[in-house]
């Protein structure tokens, strides 16, 4: 099979778009994906400051690296969890690339790590709350992230969100007629009300195949090892099936979650109108946390009503 | 040929040769789901495997 673009030997098949590419057609694909996303959504200017949440997955280091090619300001920002092994692994692949590539371009790598600020690791906090590992993870790196883009005045935050996580996202939410979270599915969400970062997914056009690919092509080092606390989600489960339709079906992921922002921009009438819509409903329902001062809906944000309950059930 | 698969972490012997969609195929694994690696190169699902080589096939899904 040879390059669509330039007919040498390709490395890779992108049935969606009927096409297979080289390394460096491919790698240029993803660039111009990702730029293309950029812009369109109106995600940051030249001369913004980005931060990055990194993970040491495929796809956040993917961003970075992307972030920093196209020549953004982008620096990042490192949860360590404290899962035993594959914390100490994911840590190890985020310091790495950020020593021999972000640094070298004059990035900077913050790291947050969860047994020291919140004085336990996220399965013992997890049993302390009774909660579910996935939820407690999903309170505190929502929360450290936004923290740190607002008190270290960054201009946007940027997760590695591709078109996998959206449309499996996007399918939780139709099976469980979620309607109320469909407008932040948005690859852009605004910083609505004072205390919230602005939030956006450059890489929501690229599935998740493709950024594996790139990380590869592009010696990327990242933990290839599932999370140990993910297993039997149901984002997982929603996946796997998607693909399966994908595999018989090319493109039915980007219908489905290309095709449902297009309805959402046109049923609101502008292009920034899901956003717009939810930044209205932000203001009239967040206020200030009474503990931290992050927005919130009740008088206590959710992560400090975690933390409370679990330093009252260690005492 | 000798296969590295992941999740979790273990290798099988294949006869070759064969096309990387095949192979995938016969694994049972979904090709949206994985990448085919022989040696430390990705190779597009038309790649005939041959005997001796090293092939590693990577799953991409991520998340929870």
């Amino acid at each position: 099979m040879n390059c669509t673009k330039c007919k040498t030997k390709a490395v890779i098949d992108l049935p969606r778009h009927n096409a297979a590419f080289c390394r460096s057609c491919f790698t240029a694909y993803v660039h111009d994906q990702t730029a293309y996303a950029i812009k369109h959504d109106r995600m940051f200017g030249r001369d913004e400051r980005i931060l990055v949440a990194v993970s040491g997955g495929k796809d956040s280091l993917a961003l970075w690296n992307i972030l920093l090619t196209l020549g953004y300001k982008a620096d990042a920002l490192y949860v360590d969890l404290g899962i035993p092994v594959y914390s100490e692994k994911s840590r190890e692949k985020v310091e790495r690339f950020a020593d021999t590539v972000a640094r070298p371009r004059g990035a900077v790598l913050h790291i947050h790590t969860v047994q020291e600020e919140e004085g336990a690791g996220i399965k013992e906090l997890s049993d302390l709350v009774h909660r579910p590992t996935c939820s407690v993870c999903g309170t505190i790196k929502r929360y450290q992230f936004n923290r740190t883009a607002v008190e270290r005045q960054y201009d946007v935050m940027a997760t590695g969100h591709n078109l996998d996580d959206e449309a499996a996202r996007l399918l939780g939410n139709v099976l469980h007629w979620q309607e109320e979270y469909l407008d932040k599915q948005s690859p852009t969400l605004p910083a609505s009300v004072e205390g919230f970062a602005k939030k956006v997914k450059p890489l929501y056009r690229l599935a998740e195949r493709e950024l594996a690919a790139y990380a590869v092509l592009n010696r990327i080092d990242y933990i290839v090892e599932e999370c140990p606390m993910a297993k039997g989600s149901k984002v997982l489960l929603y996946k796997e099936v998607l693909n399966r339709l994908e595999t018989d079906s090319p493109g039915t992921k980007h219908r489905f979650y290309l095709g449902f922002l297009d309805k959402q921009t046109l049923r609101q009438g502008s292009g920034q109108a899901g956003a717009t819509s939810m930044a209205e409903k932000d203001r009239a329902s967040l206020h200030p946390c009474a503990t931290c001062g992050q927005p919130t809906t009740g008088d206590t944000c959710s992560y400090c009503k975690m933390m409370a309950r679990a330093s009252a059930a260690k005492s | 040929m000798r296969i590295k698969l992941s999740h979790p972490e273990r290798s099988v012997e294949i006869k070759g040769p064969k096309k990387a969609r095949d192979l995938l195929r016969e694994l049972n694994l979904v090709v949206e789901a994985h990448l085919v690696i022989r040696g430390d190169e990705l190779v597009t699902e038309d790649e005939l495997l041959k005997d001796g080589d090293l092939v590693e096939i990577r799953p991409v899904i991520s998340g929870g």
